[in-house]
């Protein structure tokens, strides 16, 4: 994108100004059973090498034969990306030695991968949108997994990790803050989330972000990138950024060059270091894989797909602010696709959409964050919360009462209706019932009722001591009401 | 009763069959000539006890009458395949030690059917190679030997265990693979009938990969209609294998003698070589008169890019050769060097020690040929000229239905003759490379001897998936030769 | 089109094969004679010629998402020539 740099997002150097430039590469493991090329297992945290079959642990002879689901996956993540789909791609081996890596190659796409350009939207807090264009997907092995820290002189390889499904999603170079990139991780993460591809778990590594940063004068030619691999969270990519963004400026001020290089993320000190095995110069060698043939797929499948994609962030969003609610509100709700299901299902239990929203971001949300749950740990069900507003909405039970019994039902479960009626929380409503506070609260205080005659303001300190009597239940209006005619004040006090 | 090694496989299946020869009487019988034909080297690890306890557990089926179509019968497994339990080399050091936990889709579908496994036979190192030379564990000796001479021959490569073994009787049959002519060309020096099937028509799974989209098994027999059992027996539609073409196996016996009248046979001029020796030729001229004597119209054909085959070859099988043997590392399986502290010296040096010098040679050329700069230069232009010369094969076989030409250009030659000279160790290839680019059937059979009493083969080509055709091919050359020739037992004790 | 020594060197590196130094120049030499010899394909006018991708004249094969592999730690580590818990074990890897 060429639009005039955002002088907020610049960042100051001795010497002016700096822009920065990210782009991004994001493995994203596919929600598969098994792996890409063989049939074993795909879980996370199995026993060493007992989730390996003889093809991922490249034993001689053994051939690899494409999983369907995972291509599947593929072509759905595609779409949802609005990426073009190409019907014809080519499975290459990129080569090179690494002990997780048993075959020596990495069957990967190179040059025709299945997904091309594409792009998503990102909505940043201030509010606004921007587009980063997604350059390509493609299939690919994982590699397994060495540990180092076990013995002095030894390092301890793991494959079960090898040979599991990855798309590789690369972005334009088109984010120009450690914001921008947060945001455009969480926004692909909730649509591989949404279309259920992939999930987005950063902890477990089923997604990693790999950041390429570089930096330039604004609106100057771009700078030479360095590469930040294996970013695990949205929290890493901010602080990765920002570190790299610096250490480039600082250098290039102080009259040096960048050095285009892997580099690696170091979350306990923040920083990024060169990464010592990626040193040498790379020459990959890449080739068609003569063990598979070209993957060919059917306009039709890809309709198919097409057909049966979820509504996406962007799309729900969009209906929900049809439905009323404003642009943050419908953003807060659509970013996690657990929140939007949970916000559905309120509305398919009957809520009124704008009030349920204002009920989850001002009270729900709320008592969530304060207990570190997740919409799906929570104790209150969408179908409780939907009751607990019909029950304000036609007034038996008040907007006060609402939260306590949203309290509750929190800590003690229940039916929200049951609990309401077992416990006489249901709004007095009734007339006479409401007259009687109201005529045992006068007679019971006649200075005060003398007061009030020279100061109507203070009715309010009646109503107060009626909803005392009824404990809380009575309808403050129909309260209001009798009171001013027993009183004898005027309707506009 | 006759010595049973004399038996072709069809005979011997036809005895075990009849009852009139137990598995196990048939399978000591091979087991003593194997062991009597040691100084050939033809196997790298021989299982007699193995081979005992499969011919009885065969005599348990037939007595029961459940025997399979190979039910009974031994054979000799290229140690290219990787057989489970049993030692699997590849004919290299790197896998000196190595016992696979897993069968080859061929052998499983061999011992599905109810054959013996005798043993593994040597090879050249990871198939590289056309004499039999580059094995670590030593060449194997061609049973043949020139008139008047003891000079050892080289059998042929890469199957040259399985065509030693063929030929001089030590096992019924014997499985090959071929990649630029690994089969043929040990066949037709060794007076036995080789078949390179159509590429993805044998499964490849479980088969040491050399350079996966040329490589291919088949049999190595004595006669053209033990090829057609062996073959139908070895090919299957492999799930495990992403090549393996979904067509079903015919019967390949069936129509093996359905005569070639009315077939027309392609001679491609391009295969006349400067230079080859004139026995050559005139074999050649002789087997194109033979099938027009039983009714086959001969028709001129040409092949115009095939003096580039055995060059584009040379880029195309190094370069996965050199990606599909990186996996040779020294860490999950194989040799690994002693005393090494870092990973990248332990790569190296398991390698430099596991891998032989032709083995070396292809990995360096494969990784040049593929690296930064020269991938275009060297493997794509290979690969155009691979098209070319699989378009030749079509436009020709809008002309023909099978093709006929030379084997090999010579005879056996001289251990040690050509080891010196990689290029004119390539040329051995000459006439059966240009089948593996296309991935069409070819098969060798035997048709003559040189004046030296060596035996010469004759090619014959078919259409992809017509391994048919050229059987039946194949079997009128053989009615005609009347190839009876046999080598003299020298290497058996006095 | 030729390799030099430091070629030789730089591709037996990337191939990790170990290649000792008086090993080079007849290394150099035959990897010349080689490339000399497959200069020939030069000479063929492969211009608008497809590089062939495949000789099987079929659509790629897929399988099902199943788990049918795995479960066996101790048969992929048998044949590993060092291993440990059925870890495979190499020299400390540094990143």
């Amino acid at each position: 994108m060429n639009a005039a740099p955002d002088k907020n997002k610049l960042i100051a150097g001795a010497t002016g100004p700096w822009e920065i430039v990210i782009g991004m590469e994001v493995h994203a493991q596919v929600l598969s059973q098994s792996k890409l090329f063989s049939g074993a297992a795909t879980a996370f945290g199995a026993a060493p090498n007992a989730q390996v079959s003889f093809v991922d642990a490249a034993m001689p002879g053994m051939l690899p034969v494409i999983n369907k689901f995972c291509v599947e996956q593929a072509v759905r993540t595609g779409l949802g990306l609005k990426a073009k789909i190409n019907l014809e791609s080519i499975f290459d081996r990129k080569n090179y030695f690494y002990p997780d890596l048993p075959a020596g190659y990495q069957i990967s796409q190179y040059k025709n991968p299945i997904v091309g350009e594409g792009e998503v939207t990102i909505d940043l807090k201030d509010g606004e949108s921007i587009r980063v264009g997604i350059e390509r997907l493609h299939l690919e092995q994982d590699a397994g997994k060495s540990l180092h820290d076990q013995h002095p002189d030894h390092s301890f390889v793991d494959l079960n990790r090898a040979g599991v499904a990855l798309m590789e999603i690369v972005t334009k170079p088109d984010m120009r803050s450690s914001e921008e990139a947060a945001a455009f991780v969480r926004k692909l993460r909730a649509i591989v989330r949404y279309l259920g591809t992939c999930d987005g778990n950063m902890e477990e590594g089923s997604m990693r972000a790999d950041v390429n940063v570089s930096v330039r004068k604004p609106g100057g030619p771009l700078g030479t990138r360095c590469e930040i691999k294996n970013v695990n969270s949205m929290r890493f990519i901010v602080q990765a950024v920002e570190f790299e963004a610096r250490r480039q400026v600082e250098i290039l001020e102080a009259g040096g060059e960048i050095r285009q290089e892997t580099r690696l993320f170091d979350s306990r000190a923040g920083e990024t270091r060169s990464m010592r095995s990626k040193e040498e110069a790379h020459d990959y060698r890449y080739f068609p894989d003569p063990d598979l043939l070209p993957l060919v797929l059917d306009q039709a499948w890809v309709n198919d797909i097409a057909a049966s994609l979820p509504e996406l962030p962007d799309a729900k969003k969009a209906r929900f602010m049809e439905l009323g609610l404003s642009a943050y509100d419908a953003s807060v709700l659509v970013a996690e696709k657990e929140t939007a299901d949970y916000f559905e299902a309120m509305l398919a239990a009957g809520s009124e959409a704008k009030s349920a929203a204002n009920w989850l971001n001002n009270e729900y949300f709320g008592r969530l964050n304060k207990a570190g749950l997740s919409i799906t740990d929570g104790p209150v069900s969408a179908e409780a919360n939907s009751a607990i507003l019909a029950m304000v909405a036609d007034n038996s039970i008040s907007g006060k009462i609402a939260k306590d019994l949203l309290d509750i039902i929190w800590s003690e479960g229940g039916d929200p209706k049951a609990v309401v009626e077992a416990r006489g929380l249901r709004q007095v409503t009734d007339t006479g019932a409401i007259e009687a506070a109201v005529d045992a609260v006068i007679a019971a205080n006649p200075a005060k009722v003398e007061e009030v005659k020279s100061k109507p303001k203070l009715a309010g300190w009646f109503v107060g001591q009626v909803m005392k009597q009824t404990g809380g239940k009575a309808n403050p209006q129909a309260v209001n009401a009798v009171l001013k005619v027993r009183l004898g004040l005027p309707d506009d006090a | 009763m006759s010595d049973p090694t004399e038996f072709t496989l069809a005979e011997a299946r036809d005895a075990v069959r009849g009852k009139k020869i137990s598995s196990v009487e048939l399978t000591q019988a091979f087991i003593a000539a194997m062991q009597a034909a040691r100084p050939l080297n033809a196997f790298v690890t021989e299982t007699p006890d193995r081979a005992l306890a499969m011919a009885k557990a065969s005599d348990a089926r037939i007595a029961k009458g459940e025997a399979g179509k190979l039910e009974g019968l031994p054979l000799a497994i290229k140690d290219l395949f990787c057989t489970k339990g049993v030692r699997s080399t590849a004919g290299s050091n790197i896998l000196g030690n190595f016992i696979p936990p897993y069968e080859s889709t061929v052998t499983q579908n061999l011992w599905d059917a109810g054959a013996v496994m005798l043993g593994k036979t040597n090879m050249d190192e990871f198939a590289m190679g056309s004499s039999n030379e580059t094995s670590y564990y030593k060449p194997v000796l061609n049973p043949w030997r020139a008139k008047d001479s003891n000079a050892a021959l080289v059998p042929g490569g890469s199957s040259g265990g399985s065509s030693a073994a063929v030929a001089s009787r030590i096992c019924l049959a014997a499985t090959g693979t071929d990649t630029g002519g690994s089969i043929r060309q040990p066949a037709a020096v060794t007076g036995t009938v080789g078949i390179k099937p159509t590429y993805g028509r044998c499964s490849r799974w479980g088969i040491v990969a050399f350079a996966s989209s040329l490589d291919q098994a088949g049999p190595m027999t004595r006669t053209v209609r033990d090829a057609a059992i062996l073959l139908g027996s070895m090919a299957s539609v492999d799930p495990k294998d992403s090549t393996s073409v979904d067509l079903p196996v015919p019967d390949y016996e069936a129509g093996l003698e359905s005569g070639v009248k009315g077939l027309r046979i392609g001679i491609p001029k391009e295969y006349r070589l400067d230079g080859a020796p004139p026995e050559i030729d005139a074999l050649w001229q002789k087997g194109a008169e033979w099938l027009k004597a039983q009714g086959a119209e001969i028709v001129e054909i040409s092949l115009p890019h095939t003096k580039y085959a055995l060059p584009a070859y040379y880029i195309v099988a190094p370069a996965e050769a050199s990606s599909n043997l990186a996996r040779y590392d020294g860490v999950r399986f194989g040799h690994r060097a002693k005393g090494t502290h870092e990973i990248a010296e332990l790569y190296e040096k398991s390698r430099a020690e596991g891998f032989g010098a032709e083995v070396r040679r292809r990995i360096l050329i494969g990784t040049y040929v593929l690296s930064a700069g020269y991938y275009d230069a060297y493997y794509i232009r290979a690969q155009k000229v691979r098209s070319l010369i699989a378009r030749d094969f079509e436009q020709a076989f809008a002309k023909c239905d099978a093709i006929l030409t030379p084997a090999t250009p010579g005879p056996a030659f001289p251990v040690g003759a050509k080891s010196d000279d990689p290029i004119s160790m390539y040329l051995n290839d000459v006439f059966t490379v240009t089948v593996n680019l296309a991935g069409l059937p070819g098969l060798a059979v035997p048709a003559g001897l040189t004046a030296n009493g060596l035996p010469l083969g004759l090619q014959v080509i078919g259409k992809a998936f017509d391994e048919a055709t050229v059987l039946k091919v194949g079997r009128s050359i053989e009615v005609a030769a009347n190839f009876t020739s046999r080598p003299e037992t020298w290497w058996r004790a006095p | 089109m030729s390799v030099d020594k430091d070629t030789v060197r730089r591709i037996a590196k990337l191939a990790r094969l170990a290649l000792e130094e008086e090993r080079v120049e007849p290394m150099e030499r035959e990897l010349n004679q080689i490339l000399a010899w497959v200069e020939q394909l030069g000479e063929v006018n492969v211009e608008d010629v497809p590089a062939m991708t495949s000789v099987v004249a079929q659509r790629l094969k897929m399988r099902e998402d199943k788990v049918t592999d795995g479960g066996q730690p101790e048969a992929v580590t048998a044949n590993a020539p060092l291993s440990e818990d059925n870890f495979f074990v190499v020299p400390k890897v540094v990143e």
